[in-house]
């Protein structure tokens, strides 16, 4: 059971790089003029819809998701506007965080490239929050704390996000340096970092928890 | 509590770090006094003369000065035999040319630039004839104007025309001092036309007219191109091709009068950079030209190879007709003068023997004057040369007097005098000392490691008799006296540097040696990469980087959030703050059982830590409107809150700014009040209630009032004039003594305990209230604060009586004594002290600033709060015994906030940005003296580093303070005995106590000194660094500086920590036997 799980998440997580990876190449055939710096926000929310497409599908195919109690239209629907609400109100409280932490103005020019940015971390870290455990913000903060893994799925959780926030703190750190590179313009550094960070995530969790999978033991619910 | 011990070992920590950051220092800053004299035509310099030479008809009536930035020497040369020139090599045929076809008109010559080779320092350099340091002390840090007497400043003196284009620098070195000038950026590195193209625009009209004597030109082309591409880039050719043309078509425009001078200021590197004493970075060109004959002798022979940068301003100086520049140290280039007997255009032009004459005697007027003012040119080394000058103007006057020429020998020893005093102030000026440096480095890092070590084994150094410090001084004493007996034996006088470094290194080393026997028991295992320590170690890394330097208020800021976040995020990730969930089972054997916080107390717990992190990270927001702008910041608007109200134009901002401010000033002084009447610590009628009740609201409206009067703008209120002008001397000056009055009653009397007698059958009641903090209820503060700490007194009397009669507990606890605010004791006086030196020293900032120091009173509070529910929430798995010590992630915190406020109360490190009129607050007239003025500014430039060291002691305190809220009732149901009693734990556990305290100081000298240590690596390895003089120089001394001031302040906030207790002890003392009696 645990080998299929890993082989289970191993292959979810190699669909999600391939979209990111898809979400990068396909615009450019599409696209005019297409590159990663220039036309960074077109890339940015290519990545988030393709990362946010995949991981519905993927997680709703798999049956990760808490399963619903009664299967009424009307719950769905409002487990639907529940789980949207979440996500905005996530997004908020994360680009506020991306504007004061990276100390960005609310009114300068580069707002939107702001909000991009705290779009595409929304995006790699809460969608995901989403798609395991469903609106249930309990959940969420007992699933970032070191015995709040309940199951695989949990520990991969931890590990992309982790992995996608710290890429996100890394990726500002070249932007002082008089380099003069194309990368270095705010946010791209820090959006490159989260999504570098968000690969890395996904090839190591499963790595990880294949090689802590005696050690790792899941309370039941 | 061991008080003198733990006193004893911070000061010598500090000495050890002050001795490791002089030595360095010593070693990398060279420091030169100036004298500020200027010579004068009336200056007897020729024996015979009588008279004043400026009236001479001088050999040279003109002169073009063309300054190549960077021209190195290999640039300048001519190898016809080369086939395959490299990009910079073959590139001025035209010199060559000149030199071989024209050898009495045209000289090269390898022109030695002294270190620091960068271009202010050459600029200055070769105008004063001097070797200027990175310090010139009695320079004017306001603005980098030139004020010693200079070639420029003599041209003018004799009324000659100067005429300047190109490097803006040199408009700021000598303004207003050009007859015309075309000053064009030079910020700009990697532009290389804007300036060239400038001077070649002008220069040639500028030749043909005639209302110029002296013209320079300054071109940055070849310098930028080298930082930009290197020396070994087609764009090194274009540019050297460039110059070439420049010089062929300034030659055509000459005259016969004319002097035509080519020189680099400079070389550079490989890579094209320059600063440092490499050979490739001092060895510059340096080229003479001129229609009429140059060099009266035969060339061959008489050629120099090396010409030394400071001769350029004597044989200018002589050449054109006017005094050498008084400070100058240079000696003439003699090939360029006559020998006696020889002849040439002019009768009246100086011979050789008279130039050299006028030269030596400038030279040892000078080392005269200097002596008399400076001691840091060796004593024997000045007695001898001026030995050399009585004997050798003996010799020359002799001779002249029977009108021979002098001899060869005479002239000789001329030149050996003018070669050893300049070589005498070259090896006191303008040589790094490595061996200074390293000595330095290695002090200051053993330095950190002592301080480490000491701070991870405080209690065990504590436990120790003594504290282990008698065998360091010791040893400390013994090296540096045995080296000073070394060097007195072997040298004949003492270096104190030496000594000193001597002694400091050896008591470290001893006391490092003698570690693993004292720690041998407590040496916990402590994972030294743990993230607060990670952020530490990132921003000693940006200190090496000249972009981080740059842009240091960000990244500061960047890394507190970073840290700030990182607190309630580790919190959840150890379970602290899901209150819900059940203690987990299968943790590993052998782990303390957690001791279980009810729920509800966890969720305030969180509710608090969000609050907190919520203002800590409002007000870092908010602090980034605040900060100033460097020069190397290129599209940077510093905040509009910096400048002084009375300087704003439009009235209603102004308006808006002062309303802004004195809200700002009247929240800071009621929340401290708010604060403390809050604790009961305003019941008692002592000294420092009385600072608190009376003395900082009043300092506080008087400073409400002076704004007002300092902001008013000078052509309003014309009838009021007076007025203004005397609140401007007495509101400041009242201000500063009430506070001195408020600092000075604190010391003498710093207990804010109100004791009130109580019948003792009130309160045997089984009814009485426990002691709970209620903050918003109808009752009078008074009334409430009686409710809050009133069994105090009894829990201590408890544990003292303990030992000494043997009373059943029911009898011993009955409380005599009820005494209010004993539960903030410690933090209340020093809360009061921060207060009222923050009032001060907002005094010395802009009007404006007063929000910034609302916002860091805010960052403080948040960041104590943050600490204190970080602590109660983690009591769930340490022992609460453990919690005296103040672990890692508050304290860099704390650091880090003295450096972002730094910024954020418009600071930068650099020496412009330091704000001059903090001088004149109080003193609108000036001063005197330059102790008051100096002290104003190190006080208003260190502000944020001050207020942040003086409360560096409430990390250890705050914790106690907030033990009231978490409530200890759900320890257990022992009533009686679970008696909050906040700080008074501090109390009844001395040993910790002391320990906790040595070590939350010797962790924030740590965190500090590491920073200095970085700075200090960062000067020493990049010391051939382009932006060494501008950024890292400077923020070296500001580190360094700020390290001297903090640590002064950690001491005294310690030290009044250490008052408080001894004056705790003794009201202890009154009241025991009262009560057991």
């Amino acid at each position: 059971m645990w080998d299929s799980e890993i082989r289970a998440m191993a292959s979810a997580h190699a669909i999600i790089a391939s979209s990111v990876f898809m979400a990068t190449v396909v615009p450019a055939v599409l696209v005019e003029n297409f590159s990663v710096y220039r036309t960074h926000l077109v890339w940015l929310y290519s990545v988030c819809g393709a990362v946010a497409a995949v991981n519905v599908a993927v997680f709703g195919l798999l049956g990760v998701s808490p399963p619903a109690k009664k299967h009424t239209l009307h719950h769905k629907v409002s487990r639907l506007v529940k789980s949207c609400l979440h996500f905005l109100l996530f997004l908020s409280c994360s680009s506020s965080a991306v504007v004061v932490l990276y100390g960005a103005l609310f009114w300068s020019k580069s707002t939107l490239e702001t909000f991009s940015l705290s779009v595409l971390l929304s995006t790699l870290t809460t969608l995901r929050c989403l798609c395991v455990l469903g609106p249930n913000v309990q959940a969420w903060i007992r699933v970032f704390s070191r015995d709040g893994a309940m199951s695989v799925w949990d520990t991969s959780l931890q590990i992309t996000a982790g992995c996608s926030v710290v890429g996100a703190w890394l990726g500002a750190f070249p932007i002082p340096l008089d380099w003069d590179r194309p990368w270095q313009v705010w946010p791209i550094s820090c959006t490159l970092g989260a999504t570098v960070g968000f690969l890395t995530g996904l090839v190591a969790a499963p790595v990880w928890i294949h090689w802590h999978r005696k050690q790792l033991t899941y309370k039941s619910k | 509590m061991k008080r003198l011990p733990v006193l004893a070992l911070l000061l010598w920590v500090c000495a050890v770090f002050y001795v490791g950051i002089f030595l360095f220092v010593g070693g990398f800053l060279l420091v030169r006094l100036e004298v500020n004299r200027s010579s004068t035509c009336e200056d007897v310099l020729l024996p015979d003369s009588g008279g004043d030479f400026c009236w001479r008809e001088p050999r040279f009536r003109r002169a073009v000065v063309l300054i190549v930035d960077a021209l190195k020497a290999d640039f300048a040369q001519y190898d016809p035999g080369n086939m395959s020139p490299r990009p910079y090599e073959n590139k001025l045929p035209v010199i060559e040319e000149l030199v071989s076809s024209h050898p009495a008109h045209a000289g090269l010559f390898t022109f030695l630039a002294d270190p620091p080779t960068t271009t202010m320092q050459r600029i200055k350099g070769f105008m004063t004839g001097s070797l200027p340091t990175f310090i010139d002390v009695g320079n004017n840090f306001a603005s980098s104007a030139v004020l010693e007497d200079n070639l420029v400043h003599q041209l003018v003196q004799a009324g000659k025309h100067v005429v300047f284009m190109g490097d803006d620098t040199w408009e700021n070195l000598f303004p207003k001092k050009f007859h015309r000038s075309l000053p064009f950026p030079s910020f700009n590195v990697k532009d290389l036309h804007t300036v060239d193209d400038g001077i070649l625009q002008n220069i040639y009209p500028t030749l043909k007219g005639d209302d110029w004597d002296v013209l320079i030109a300054h071109f940055l082309g070849v310098d930028h191109c080298g930082h930009r591409y290197g020396p070994d880039h087609p764009a090194m050719a274009e540019k050297l091709t460039q110059m070439n043309g420049v010089i062929r078509s300034v030659i055509e425009h000459l005259q016969n009068d004319t002097l035509f001078v080519v020189m680099g200021d400079h070389g550079m590197t490989e890579t094209g950079d320059h600063g440092g004493e490499s050979q490739k970075e001092t060895e510059a060109a340096l080229f003479l030209y001129s229609q009429s004959p140059l060099f009266p002798g035969p060339r061959s022979q008489l050629k120099p190879e090396v010409v030394p940068q400071t001769d350029l301003v004597p044989t200018l100086a002589l050449l054109l007709g006017i005094p050498i520049p008084y400070s100058s140290v240079g000696q003439i280039l003699t090939p360029l003068f006559p020998l006696d007997g020889q002849t040439t255009s002019g009768p009246a032009d100086l011979t050789q023997s008279e130039a050299l004459w006028i030269n030596a005697k400038q030279v040892n007027r000078f080392l005269e004057t200097y002596s008399s003012m400076a001691k840091d040119i060796s004593p024997e080394s000045l007695s001898r040369l001026k030995a050399d000058f009585t004997r050798l103007s003996a010799q020359y006057l002799s001779t002249v007097q029977q009108g021979r020429p002098p001899s060869p020998e005479v002239l000789r020893s001329m030149q050996g005098y003018l070669t050893s005093a300049r070589e005498t102030c070259r090896a006191s000026w303008a040589k790094f000392n490595p061996l200074k440096m390293a000595a330095g480095l290695a002090v200051l890092a053993a330095a950190c490691v002592l301080c480490f070590v000491l701070s991870e084994l405080s209690a065990a150094v504590v436990s120790v008799d003594g504290v282990g410090l008698r065998a360091p001084a010791v040893v400390g004493l013994v090296g540096g006296a045995s080296v000073a007996g070394l060097q007195a034996a072997s040298l004949g006088h003492v270096d104190a540097a030496w000594c000193l470094a001597a002694a400091a290194f050896s008591s470290e080393v001893v006391f490092l040696w003698r570690v693993p026997g004292i720690s041998s028991a407590s040496r916990a295992s402590q994972r030294l990469l743990r993230f607060p320590l990670l952020v530490l170690f990132l921003r000693c890394c940006s200190l090496l980087s000249d972009s981080y330097v740059i842009a240091e208020g960000r990244v500061v800021t960047y890394l507190l959030f970073s840290l700030c976040l990182y607190v309630p995020l580790r919190l959840n990730w150890e379970g602290f703050l899901a209150a819900t969930t059940p203690p987990d089972a299968q943790k590993p054997p052998g782990a303390l059982q957690p001791l279980a916080l009810p729920a509800w107390v966890v969720r305030r717990e969180g509710g608090v830590l969000l609050v907190c992190v919520g203002v800590l990270v409002g007000s870092l927001y908010l602090s980034l409107a605040l900060h100033g702008c460097r020069e190397e910041q290129g599209a940077c608007q510093p905040s509009p809150f910096l400048s002084p109200l009375a300087r704003v134009q439009d009235s209603r901002r102004r308006n808006l700014h002062y309303v802004l401010s004195v809200a700002a000033l009247g929240a800071w002084t009621y929340l401290l009040y708010r604060w403390l009447c809050h604790y009961g610590n305003l019941n008692h009628a002592g000294a420092a209630v009385f600072a608190a009740r009376w003395l900082l609201p009043l300092a506080s409206m008087l400073t409400g009032l002076h704004w007002a009067a300092s902001s008013t703008p000078e052509d309003r209120f014309r009838s009021l004039a007076e007025l203004i002008a005397l609140a401007q001397v007495v509101l400041p000056r009242g201000v500063f003594s009430l506070l001195g009055l408020g600092m000075l009653l604190l010391w003498l009397d710093p207990l804010t305990v109100f004791l009130k007698p109580r019948a003792l059958a009130h309160t045997r009641g089984p009814s009485r209230p426990r002691p709970r903090y209620r903050a918003s209820t109808g009752i009078s503060p008074q009334a409430e604060l009686h409710h809050l700490i009133p069994q105090l007194y009894q829990r201590i009397r408890h544990s003292l009586e303990d030992g000494v009669t043997k009373e059943g507990p029911e009898e011993g606890s009955r409380p005599a004594v009820e005494a209010y605010g004993l539960g903030t004791v410690y933090s209340a006086p020093l809360l009061l002290l921060y207060g009222l030196l923050g009032l001060g020293l907002l005094l010395l900032h802009p009007e404006s600033m007063a929000p910034a120091f609302l916002l860091l009173l805010m960052e403080g509070g948040a960041l104590l709060y943050l600490h204190a529910t970080s602590t109660t929430l983690s009591s769930q798995q340490v022992t609460h015994l453990n919690s005296f010590t103040v672990p890692w992630a508050p304290v860099v915190l704390w650091s880090l906030a003295a450096t972002q406020f730094f910024h954020a109360t418009g600071h930068l490190p650099t020496f412009p940005s330091i704000q001059w009129s903090a001088a004149f607050v109080g003193f609108p007239q000036g001063h005197t003296g330059t102790t008051i003025p100096a002290m104003l500014v190190v006080l208003n430039t260190f502000t944020s580093h001050i207020l942040f060291a003086v409360a560096c002691p409430l990390l250890l305190f705050w914790p106690f303070v907030c033990e009231v809220k978490s409530g200890h009732g759900w320890r257990g149901g022992t009533e009686e005995s679970e008696d909050v009693i906040m700080e008074m734990r501090l109390r009844e556990n001395p040993q910790q106590f002391s320990s906790a305290l040595l070590h939350l100081a010797t962790r924030y000298l740590f965190v500090c000194g590491v920073q200095v240590f970085a700075s200090v690596c960062a000067a020493a390895i990049l010391r051939r660094h382009l932006m060494v003089w501008q950024v890292f120089a400077p923020k070296l001394m500001f580190e360094a500086s700020g390290f001297l001031v903090s640590s002064a302040f950690v001491f005294v906030g310690v030290a009044l920590v250490m008052r408080v207790d001894v004056a705790v002890s003794r009201l202890f003392k009154r009241l025991l036997p009262e009560s057991s009696r």
